[in-house]
């Protein structure tokens, strides 16, 4: 039997017949890049092949790469391989990786969600003959409500806040998740700080054409009180620490699909806990599986195990694959 | 039952003792009566009958949400809480509808009626009109596990608040063998008549932990020491010819000590002891799995009366002729309780818990090392000028514990935790050396901090060597101390101990396994200390 068209190494996803992978952990010539999150971007390879949406945030993590881009929908050949990049919808400029050769298509998903959320590009089902998923939420007690129900939740929280003289201090991932935040935030409530991290990539973005309110970096010398109802967008491992503190009284708040699970908000000691992700729910993993018309799936990062006998009930030649990558940290690290 | 809910959601969205009185607060003030009542039995610990096993709730989740079982059983352990695991997992509701919570309470007592079936439709149907958090109260409901983070202290600081009655009075008039079927807000909070129970115990006044030294609680003479048993608290209610004994669980356990008829045939009505309940045998306390044993029955067979008779060693007389005399100096109290007594015949379960004369501090500090050797877990310290408090308050009553037992083990197995500690391992067994071999000998859940839990998880999820359901075999590498109050020989452990109250006082990160103590060393402390 000829070799598959993607195997899974101790590097990473690799195509043999295109000699390159996609997503690599350890150092390769040339890396084909789903998106720009820490445990799929990562610095080291020789060449490096991303959407044109995905440069400036990998340029701005990885320094001086090596870095070519493409449309999405593009076609490039490596060899008699046929590669184009397909929005995953997971953070601006994501994508799925389309392989084809001779007929055969496999999709590698990287991370992704099917709600639109108005700031990435759209997630596109791309039919396929074997489909790679992740699987962080991949567990039927995972459903997530439509973002605009979460949005009204929050601007609510904050506006009672700001009603009872209190900062809001939000915590959530620099790169996706805060933008994603601060495009739902409404503007009249109050003014909105940030987090140097989180205005780091705010920054990038705007620079690239997306729109965000406005926002003021919190500096040293940033005295919270000229700032009232303010709400501070932070990286959540700020949460708690003497930076928010200099807020007070504040109300924190989380955002992350594990604020789904109660003993999770519990113990993450945020006064709020939002649900919401930039990964798929239960439903979502289905569905896009389903609209692959695949037949095999591999599946990676997060309750992989679980999610693939569910799959082979299903019918599916299902597998698990061991990656390195992280999904949504249930530690707070910014690798979602 | 949204009301309700909304509570649950406020006072779960923080962990400030004054935002919950306050949403408490605010609900006892504005919602029916029923479901007041209902929420102060709830917060007392007063819940409706199990009508329902789990096992058949978790068949009717999966069912109604199309998916298999063993994905149910695999997604609980991660979510760690059933009532929350069915609360999501099911679809959403077809049509939400906004009953009362007493109305749910009677759906569910009503269940037990009903023939399987029927309870199912019941069940369904309940699910199908509530929202997730209205699903998982109800399912709490139903599962008898029911905690909203809420002490009954808090509750009756709440309901103070909310009705104007001072606390330590409301403490007194929840008290006791009320369910919301024999009684109605009215009567049991607003307008209560004393004689119409006569079983109602007191709240008991419970004593702080004393970590200095006493030298800092000033002149001794003002206080009287006692030993402190390790049997269970207790109340012993005699009134108008019958006696009441409750449990400091509030749990009125008269049926299961029939031997204290002998004891309240001698006391005069009116009078309300508090002490101490212990396994007694050959003039010293049994090991307190003896207790234990006669708690866990409902009625007492003759052969087990025999092999574990109790007593009651009394410290302190709360209500007498049949006034209450929680206002009175400690040292009154215990001067008429040492009368009253002294009346009952020896033969009588009922002793004194005798007090300790002693000197000055230094004194009795070199007493309390010789807690051990008289079966006591150390001292008992109370200000001869105390009134009887309600709930454990600071300052006037502290116990002065011996230092724990320790022993130096290593963790062979790990679990993940439940509730506020899904998702992390936090239940570990532990194990000795002998010779090659590591025999298992405790359990142990808490004393580590929370970033300790962490690291130690993600060392779990490393380093599991196999696993069995829910539990992992781990590498043998880390040592922990684990403290205990106590030791016993017992024939279900393969080690052959049981210990009393284990919990991890230190992670030993200085000491290889090599180091850890042998099955030896712990059959040296079962002979000493057993």
């Amino acid at each position: 039997m000829a070799d598959a068209l993607l195997t899974f190494t101790d590097r990473g996803i690799h195509c043999p017949a295109g000699d390159f992978h996609i997503d690599p952990w350890r150092p390769v010539d040339r890396a084909l890049i789903t998106h720009g999150h820490a445990d799929h971007a990562r610095p080291g390879h020789a060449r490096y092949l991303a959407t044109a949406a995905a440069a400036p945030v990998m340029r701005h993590r990885l320094g001086d790469i090596h870095l070519e881009t493409v449309r999405y929908g593009e076609r490039i050949m490596f060899n008699d391989v046929a590669v184009s990049f397909h929005p995953a919808g997971h953070v601006p400029g994501s994508a799925q990786i389309r392989v084809e050769r001779g007929g055969e298509i496999w999709v590698a998903s990287g991370d992704y969600k099917l709600e639109n959320d108005g700031l990435s590009e759209p997630f596109e089902p791309v039919r396929c003959h074997a489909f790679i998923t992740e699987s962080t939420f991949g567990l039927p007690v995972f459903k997530w409500k439509p973002q605009a129900e979460t949005a009204r939740a929050l601007n609510a929280w904050w506006a009672a806040n700001a009603a009872n003289g209190q900062a809001t201090i939000l915590g959530a991932y620099a790169l996706g998740k805060a933008q994603r935040l601060l495009s739902l935030l409404d503007p009249d409530i109050g003014p909105i700080l940030t987090h140097g991290a989180v205005e780091n990539t705010n920054a990038i973005m705007r620079a690239q054409g997306i729109a965000l309110p406005d926002t003021t970096l919190v500096t040293p010398d940033l005295k919270p009180k000229d700032h009232p109802g303010a709400l501070i967008l932070a990286t959540p491992s700020a949460l708690g620490t003497p930076w928010a503190r200099r807020f007070a009284p504040a109300s924190s708040g989380f955002a992350s699909g594990w604020m789904a699970l109660r003993g999770v908000r519990r113990r993450r000691a945020a006064d709020r806990g939002f649900v919401m992700s930039d990964h798929a729910d239960w439903s979502g993993l289905n569905q896009a599986i389903r609209e692959t018309g695949a037949e095999r799936i591999f599946v990676t990062h997060g309750y992989t195990s679980i999610f693939s006998r569910w799959l082979a009930d299903q019918g599916y030649d299902a597998a698990v694959v061991q990656t390195d990558f992280g999904g949504e940290s249930l530690d707070g690290e910014d690798a979602a | 039952m949204n009301r309700f809910a909304a509570l649950f959601t406020r006072l779960d969205q923080t962990t400030k003792t004054t935002l919950k009185v306050a949403a408490l607060a605010d609900y006892l003030t504005e919602a029916p009566e029923d479901d007041r009542l209902w929420t102060i039995a709830l917060l007392s610990g007063r819940r409706p009958k199990r009508t329902v096993t789990t096992g058949l709730l978790r068949t009717w989740a999966a069912e109604r949400a199309s998916i298999p079982l063993w994905l149910f059983e695999e997604s609980y352990p991660i979510v760690g809480d059933l009532a929350e695991t069915i609360a999501l997992i099911l679809p959403p509701p077809s049509h939400a509808t906004d009953l009362s919570l007493s109305h749910w309470i009677g759906v569910i007592r009503g269940l037990s009626a009903l023939d399987e079936p029927a309870r199912k439709r019941a069940v369904l149907a309940a699910w199908d009109q509530m929202e997730t958090t209205q699903r998982f109260v109800f399912n709490k409901l139903i599962t008898g596990g029911f905690r909203m983070g809420v002490s009954q202290k808090l509750m009756t600081r709440a309901l103070s608040k909310a009705t104007g009655i001072d606390e330590p009075d409301l403490a007194h008039r929840l008290m006791g063998n009320w369910t919301p079927e024999t009684q109605s807000f009215e009567s049991l909070v607003l307008t209560p008549d004393p004689s119409a129970d006569l079983s109602k115990p007191y709240p008991f006044y419970l004593a702080y932990q004393l970590d200095d030294p006493p030298d800092a609680l000033g002149d001794p003479a003002q206080w009287a020491a006692e030993w402190k048993w390790d049997g269970i608290r207790g109340q012993l209610i005699v009134r108008q010819g019958q006696f009441h004994l409750w449990s400091r669980g509030e749990e009125l356990i008269t049926d299961r000590f029939p031997e204290f008829a002998r004891a309240a045939d001698h006391l005069p009505d009116g009078t309300v002891l508090d002490g101490e309940l212990l396994a007694w045998k050959d003039g010293k306390p049994m090991p307190f799995n003896a207790l234990q044993k006669r708690l866990g029955r409902k009625t007492v067979p003759k052969k087990l009366l025999a092999e574990a008779p109790v007593i009651l060693r009394a410290y302190d007389l709360i209500e007498h002729g049949g006034e209450d005399i929680r206002q009175t100096p400690f040292i009154e109290r215990r001067q008429r309780l040492e009368t009253l007594v002294g009346s009952v015949p020896s033969d009588a379960p009922l002793r004194l818990s005798e007090r300790i004369p002693f000197t000055d501090w230094s004194h009795l500090a070199s007493l309390r090392q010789t807690s051990r050797d008289r079966h006591a877990e150390g001292l008992m310290l109370k200000r001869n000028d105390s009134p009887y408090r309600d709930g454990r308050k600071k300052g006037d009553w502290w116990k002065w514990k011996v230092d724990p037992l320790t022993i130096d083990a290593v963790m062979i197995y790990a679990q993940q935790g439940h509730g506020r500690r899904a998702n992390l391992f936090t239940d570990f067994t532990f194990a000795v050396r002998d010779g090659e071999n590591l025999v298992p000998f405790t359990k142990a859940y808490s004393g580590l901090t929370d970033a300790e839990f962490n690291r130690i998880t993600a060392w779990v999820r490393k380093n599991t060597l196999e696993r069995f359901g829910p539990v992992r075999r781990v590498r043998p590498e880390h040592v922990f101390e684990i403290a205990f109050e106590g030791i016993q020989k017992s024939p279900r452990h393969k080690s052959g101990v049981a210990l009393r109250f284990p919990r991890m006082s230190r992670w030993r990160h200085d000491k290889p396994v090599s180091e850890a103590n042998t099955l030896a060393d712990l059959k040296d402390m079962l002979a000493a200390y057993g």
